[in-house]
């Protein structure tokens, strides 16, 4: 057997990027989820179409064509390189933004007539009615498929190493892998290892929200699916 | 840099000839998908040990990067003796990483077919295989199909990450072009496109059998 405690360091000199990816790119991914998401449901028809086009133009390329056309495409266009990493996290944010919105989309849609028309005759203004009303009852909805949406970015992360980004995926492949070749079994499993341990504290993390954003609504406990 | 016309006539036999790579990959790597996925999900109804061992094996394939684990077939299996060109890897790879996808997918196609259904199979004194073939699949799968196809998309989407192992499909024959001729511009998004082009139009094709069948 070769140096366990050896390869973990190795890869955990990966971890930083993997994490600022994941982290970065969730953050992003959030953010353009609820733009693009609330802009498809806009009453401008403007709005709608910029969105629309935004949304499909992303899911219908592929993330890898996405990476390398800001990686190698956009520095001709524009004069400069963007950072690695900070390429990654906005092609990360860009493309599953594009996917959250549908998310978000979908859930401000399945809440109840009812509660707009409650919170039309209340007087709320349009914000207060979507801040107060609307979206409390929508994030419950949406919370569970954002988790299997972030898992899908953190696994999309290991595409980074395609553009230089020392993250795990890149030290097993281009340190592990060459120096201890007798043992890619072991390495490569401690490195899926490592995913499936990431992958499990966004679920953790998820589920807490999922319970906290129902107790908000005096859900208590919410089914555990 | 400008926009070169020329150049782009002079690459496009290359990212098509790349685009059949991806093709071919798509359509293998699903066909394996869409039968290891259920049988996948016909043994996770079956007893305790078998059920409990595949769905671990879902799980850690759904939880763990394709990429990494392209590079764990593709570099493990030489050490036991298997030693599979990069595109057999490739498709192995696809085909398990969806597989585990798609016996979600079943899963619920099949958690959707009422109880009754099994009773009236079990009344019958059907057998096993008969109760499956005969009762349950013909109603569970076709409701399923429009998410079965939603994989076959993804998994299209996906299949540049095959690079990694050195499959020429349309990003590696962009990559190699651009690599001497740095006219990064045109390949990436004639690649960008070549995507776009088969799978928005996928993409409605599945969308209106969903609204066909009604999604579960």
């Amino acid at each position: 057997m070769g140096d366990v405690g050896t390869w973990l360091q190795v890869l955990l000199l990966g971890l930083p990027a993997t994490l600022i990816a994941t982290v970065g790119g969730i953050v992003l991914t959030v953010v353009l989820s609820f733009v693009a998401g609330l802009a498809l449901l806009s009453p401008s028809r403007a709005v709608r179409v910029i969105s629309r086009v935004y949304v499909e133009g992303l899911r219908g390329t592929s993330e890898v064509v996405q990476l390398f056309w800001i990686f190698f495409a956009l520095p001709v266009l524009v004069g400069f390189q963007i950072v690695p990493i900070w390429a990654g996290v906005l092609v990360l944010g860009l493309n599953h933004g594009a996917y959250g919105a549908e998310i978000v989309r979908g859930a401000v849609q399945s809440v109840p007539r009812e509660q707009y028309e409650g919170a039309l005759a209340l007087s709320l203004s349009p914000v207060q009615r979507m801040r107060r009303v609307i979206l409390p009852q929508a994030v419950v909805e949406m919370l569970p498929p954002f988790n299997n949406l972030f898992i899908q970015l953190l696994k999309s992360t290991a595409l980074l190493s395609f553009v230089f980004v020392q993250e795990v995926t890149r030290q097993a492949h281009d340190v592990l892998i060459p120096a201890f070749n007798p043992y890619v079994f072991p390495i490569l499993l401690l490195t899926l290892a490592f995913y499936l341990v990431l992958s499990l504290l966004i679920t953790a993390g998820m589920r807490a929200l999922e319970r906290a954003a129902g107790r908000r609504l005096g859900r208590g406990a919410v089914p555990v699916g | 840099m400008s926009w070169d016309w020329n150049y782009v006539v002079d690459v496009l036999p290359a990212l098509l000839d790349g685009l059949r790579i991806t093709v071919v990959a798509t359509l293998l790597g699903s066909l394996v998908a869409l039968v290891l996925g259920l049988v996948f999900a016909v043994l996770m109804r079956g007893p305790a040990p078998v059920r409990i061992v595949v769905r671990a094996l879902v799980e850690f394939v759904r939880s763990t990067p394709l990429l990494v684990q392209v590079f764990f077939l593709f570099f493990v299996l030489p050490q036991f003796g298997v030693t599979l060109g990069a595109l057999v890897v490739g498709v192995v790879a696809l085909g398990l990483h969806y597989a585990a996808y798609n016996s979600e997918v079943y899963r619920a196609g099949i958690e959707a077919v009422p109880r009754g259904q099994w009773e009236a199979a079990t009344a019958l004194s059907l057998p096993r295989s008969r109760v499956w073939t005969g009762v349950i699949l013909p109603q569970a799968i076709p409701r399923v199909l429009p998410a079965l196809g939603n994989n076959v998309i993804s998994m299209f989407k996906e299949t540049p990450l095959l690079i990694g192992i050195g499959v020429l499909d349309i990003v590696g024959q962009a990559r190699e072009a651009g690599n001497t001729s740095f006219r990064y511009v045109e390949v990436y998004t004639i690649a960008g496109l070549l995507f776009l082009v088969l799978s928005y139009p996928a993409a409605l094709l599945v969308r209106r059998l969903e609204r066909r069948v009604g999604s579960i």
